[in-house]
């Protein structure tokens, strides 16, 4: 089997990744988006340790790569549920609030620094 | 033989995929993650790994798909199609993953076009599991206080009081 084939699946279960977390607007969406591209990154390993290493190294850290992407949507499905109990939806478009945050510190301290 | 099955295999994870990022109805997105997630584990299985392919059948189609299920139903996700699931920068996102396409493929292909994948005896858990403990402990105990440390994190944000 020729290794370009495995190694071209990879590059566009990739890049159709990285459309869903440009395109997409629901944060679940997007963490779909994630598991796409961290899959892509496993048919690689996979298939250069078939190519040329051969001793399940890359198996290996395929495996490790799941367990990597099982933590992530965790903790990323923990940050949706609190960002859905503050604001009733979950999109990412919307969700400015550190921007704002940002902007408001930052004029309370212009504001300080007039005071003072 | 092995080259028509993963080619099989790699068609419906690209379709699949491709209805995971355009779908307009979020719970069939999730479901059609489903199909990509066990297409990739079909491929994993051609290539001679059989122990991935069961781990990331377990871990996500068992796993990580479940608990997406879960949060679509937890932040009451539609079930009706929804035009605005996608941004109307769609087509910018687009031409980016094609240009990236283009440039990871045309290196992939200069690199390594003329390589072959020989075919290998054994792939089976026993290489993995010698593996996992003698070269790559380190990082395996590293990735179990990571795993310890998420579920802590997990914990801590969904236990969060209201007045905060």
């Amino acid at each position: 089997m020729p290794l370009i084939l495995p190694l071209l699946l990879a590059v566009v279960l990739f890049c159709i990744g990285v459309y869903g977390v440009l395109a997409r607007r629901n944060v679940i969406t997007l963490l779909m988006a994630f598991e796409l591209m961290l899959n892509a990154v496993n048919l690689n390993l996979v298939a250069f340790d078939a190519w040329r290493i051969n001793d399940a190294t890359g198996q290996t850290l395929a495996v490790f790569v799941i367990t990597l992407a099982a933590a992530e949507i965790g903790l990323g499905l923990a940050i949706v549920l609190l960002l859905f109990r503050g604001h009733g939806h979950v999109d990412a478009d919307a969700a400015r609030d550190l921007a704002e945050q940002d902007d408001a510190e930052r004029n309370e301290l212009v504001e300080q620094e007039k005071a003072t | 033989m092995t080259t028509a099955l993963f080619s099989v295999a790699g068609a419906v994870a690209l379709i699949a995929s491709v209805l995971v990022v355009t779908s307009q109805r979020i719970v069939h997105a999730a479901l059609w993650l489903v199909v990509a997630l066990g297409a990739i584990a079909g491929c994993f299985g051609v290539l001679h790994a059989e122990f991935v392919a069961l781990v990331q059948i377990l871990v996500y189609v068992g796993a990580i798909v479940v608990l997406v299920l879960f949060a679509l139903m937890l932040t009451k996700a539609p079930t009706n199609p929804l035009p605005s699931l996608t941004t109307g920068r769609s087509p910018f996102a687009a031409v980016v993953a094609a240009v990236l396409a283009l440039v990871l493929g045309a290196g992939v292909v200069l690199a390594f076009g003329n390589e072959k994948i020989k075919p290998v005896v054994d792939g089976s858990a026993q290489a993995v599991g010698t593996q996992v403990f003698k070269t790559w402990v380190l990082p395996f105990e590293v990735l179990s206080v990571l795993l310890l440390a998420a579920l802590i994190g997990a914990i801590a944000l969904s236990q969060r009081k209201k007045e905060d």
